[in-house]
């Protein structure tokens, strides 16, 4: 295990992004779910998204502001290979399209309504990803 | 009016969650994935304390006829165990152990002020298009 265990600030995340969720179940009815926010506010013409797009504001208005007071939290990663974050980028889009989530509708709304679909996904995407970790950076020793 | 502010308060909670609890830090989230190195298990201490606030929150709200702002809940009630879900599931699986992003990280990454986020929210837009295309035919 490694020193960077931050157990106090991972329980007040996920205490926030409850609530978060709480809320908006409370007022619009809404399972907050960004792989599906994100793809209906940007490719559904038909779709009443003004509530979509004011999540997302509001998403990166609260991470600007909390990253803002902190001096930045962590220093973004910025040597990462370009390939592999697009060739990544395309599989998170396609696969949560097809697999209707992502970790926020299936891994903490889904798993938080004990939906049978949602924690089948959850162990899939996290044994897979833990998976792939340990084939490129042990087994092959590519990608950084 | 209502519901957008109703909406962008839950945003930018959800949105200060991700950037306290560093899940908007990739380096963050491959360290929990690395399952056999040094491993770092803050990822679950975060998904358990969101999974039981929102199951708590969820159990209060749902005891209403209907949310504040609509005439109903909008709650997925599909239960199968389709194909679909399961290769989409391993597909994004693939890719967050690559790159270390999820979808709502990789939007918080966009304020950072570095470039690697917006390619990542880019190819995954294409991503989005791309199955869009392929399930509407």
């Amino acid at each position: 295990m490694t020193e960077s265990f931050t157990p106090l600030t991972s329980a007040i995340g996920g205490g926030l992004i409850g609530l978060a969720a709480t809320i908006l179940l409370a007022t619009m009815g809404r399972v907050a779910g960004i792989s599906g926010i994100v793809k209906n506010a940007v490719f559904e013409r038909n779709m009443d998204n003004r509530w979509r797009w004011a999540f997302i504001a509001g998403m990166l208005g609260g991470a600007a502001i909390i990253f803002w007071i902190t001096g930045a939290a962590f220093e973004p990663r910025t040597d990462f290979p370009l390939g592999w974050t697009l060739v990544a980028g395309v599989l998170v889009g396609f696969g949560t399209s097809l697999g209707s989530g992502c970790t926020s509708g299936h891994g903490v709304c889904g798993a938080a309504r004990t939906s049978r679909r949602s924690i089948t996904a959850t162990i899939i995407f996290i044994g897979t990803a833990m998976i792939v970790y340990f084939i490129l950076r042990h087994a092959l020793g590519v990608v950084l | 009016m209502k519901t957008l502010l109703s909406a962008s308060l839950a945003g930018a909670l959800f949105g200060a969650g991700l950037v306290i609890s560093e899940l908007s830090n990739p380096v963050k989230v491959l360290a929990f994935l690395d399952v056999t190195g040094e491993w770092d298990p803050s990822l679950l201490v975060l998904m358990g304390t969101a999974v039981l606030v929102t199951a708590i929150g969820y159990r209060l709200v749902t005891r209403r006829a209907q949310p504040l702002f609509e005439p109903r809940f909008y709650l997925p009630d599909a239960t199968a165990l389709t194909p679909q879900l399961i290769l989409g599931a391993a597909l994004f699986g693939i890719g967050w152990g690559i790159a270390g992003y999820c979808p709502g990280p990789a939007m918080t990454g966009l304020v950072f002020a570095v470039a690697e986020p917006w390619w990542f929210v880019g190819a995954m837009l294409i991503g989005f298009g791309w199955h869009r295309s392929v399930s509407s035919r």
